[in-house]
């Protein structure tokens, strides 16, 4: 949604708490502790499947909340009759956390750097293809087609395109590419900014 | 913090909708064995307690003391966070952007609330919203007005969208008149939007 209008005041709020709601602490440490056969992307992605209008009219915790009742039953873990009724059904499973492997868990590092060569080197022009993918990606609408400048180069990195969909991890390189604001947004933005978006090869062309 | 969640749902108004169906899954997977709620309790006060801006407030004030570890910061952000145990979910790729007198850092989740958990902790509603995630991009000075912030014309503003598993930490510039200051006295200087971004310190 990177450049829509219309989506109302930013509205910071002072001495903002952690959590509103108490059942806001239970969704997100739900959603660390559940079991699951997805990964990152296709969590972040069960989450686009929900229709915009919808969407746009959940907070964030009722978004988190409804990806993970969804990705539960697509895995396998619990029925849709189960989380109608509340009652559970076959066999009792043993948790993946215990309190004590939670600080463990948590402090664990999962890298998304894996091995590949990279085609483009910093200062190398290059333009965002015009890619409009029905399922999960990682480039802007606002980026494509637009022409920015490679200003860093990450390795490769586990691609979310194919990994959010069971295609197994498909590292592909990543770069921090450069958009000047006035290619973005035409003469209205100031000829100064600039946005940097971290973008997989295959998002990009030379030019 | 254990159970905090339950007297918030026995104010005056009844439990919400939402309330009550995440009691049930969380019940039901209780049940089911795939989840403990002691753990549930620990990642609560792990996001709480343990971790929050003020880890992040501790790097930025060691970076304005510490020319050589600014040197590491910059260079490996990761790394160099990992020297005080800040390290975890959502901090695997840290870069760290300087502010300076020509150009102003800030950054945004266009896709969704990509955010540097271990030196900041869960990002504010604001962050997470669909208005700054619309307008930082295209606006960030109209964005940082509405904080209070205004930068003046000749000041470059870099945008970063974090659109990858790279987490953007912003480096504020050191306020003048601090020189007397020790590291933790310069630290409780430090705000969070200093470190998104949307404030100047």
């Amino acid at each position: 949604m990177g450049g829509m209008h219309g989506l109302g005041p930013v509205a910071p709020e002072a001495d903002e708490p952690v959590f509103h709601e108490g059942w806001e602490r239970r969704v997100l440490a739900l959603v660390i502790a559940a079991p699951t056969r997805g990964n990152i992307d296709a969590g972040r992605h069960q989450r686009e499947l929900i229709p915009g209008p919808v969407y746009l009219g959940m907070t964030y915790y009722e978004r988190w909340f409804a990806a993970l009742c969804a990705m539960l039953i697509k895995g396998g873990f619990v029925t849709e009759s189960e989380l109608e009724s509340g009652l559970a059904q076959g066999p009792k499973a043993a948790p993946r956390l215990s309190a004590e492997s939670v600080p463990v868990a948590l402090a664990r590092q999962g890298s998304y750097l894996r091995e590949g060569e990279s085609a483009f080197r910093p200062g190398d022009p290059v333009r965002a293809r015009n890619l409009h993918p029905a399922g999960h990606t990682r480039l802007p609408r606002y980026a494509r087609g637009r022409v920015g400048v490679i200003e860093a180069r990450h390795g490769a990195h586990v691609f979310p395109d194919t990994h959010a969909h069971g295609g197994g991890e498909d590292p592909r390189p990543l770069y921090t590419v450069r958009f000047a604001a006035r290619e973005l947004w035409g003469p209205q933005a100031s000829a100064r900014d600039s946005v940097s978006l971290d973008l997989w090869e295959p998002y990009l062309e030379p030019t | 913090m254990a159970h905090d969640h339950e007297h918030d749902d026995h104010g005056q108004a009844p439990p919400s909708d939402i309330a009550l169906r995440v009691k049930a899954l969380e019940s039901l997977l209780v049940d089911k064995g795939l989840v403990d709620p002691a753990a549930l309790d620990a990642i609560v006060d792990h996001f709480e307690h343990k971790v929050g801006p003020r880890n992040g407030a501790r790097v930025v004030a060691r970076s304005w003391i510490d020319p050589r570890f600014r040197a590491r910061l910059l260079a490996d952000a990761t790394a160099a966070i990992a020297e005080f145990g800040y390290t975890g979910s959502q901090g695997e790729h840290i870069r760290a952007v300087e502010n300076t007198p020509t150009a102003h850092n800030l950054v945004v989740c266009t896709l969704c609330s990509c955010y540097p958990w271990p030196v900041l902790g869960l990002p504010p509603v604001w962050y997470k919203s669909s208005a700054y995630r619309a307008q930082a991009v295209i606006d960030p000075r109209g964005v940082l007005a509405e904080f209070g912030t205004w930068l003046p014309d000749e000041v470059e503003i870099r945008v970063w969208d974090s659109t990858a598993e790279l987490r953007y930490l912003v480096i504020p510039e050191r306020p003048a008149g601090t020189d007397g200051l020790d590291e933790a006295a310069l630290a409780a200087l430090v705000t969070r939007d200093g470190m998104i971004g949307t404030a100047r310190l």
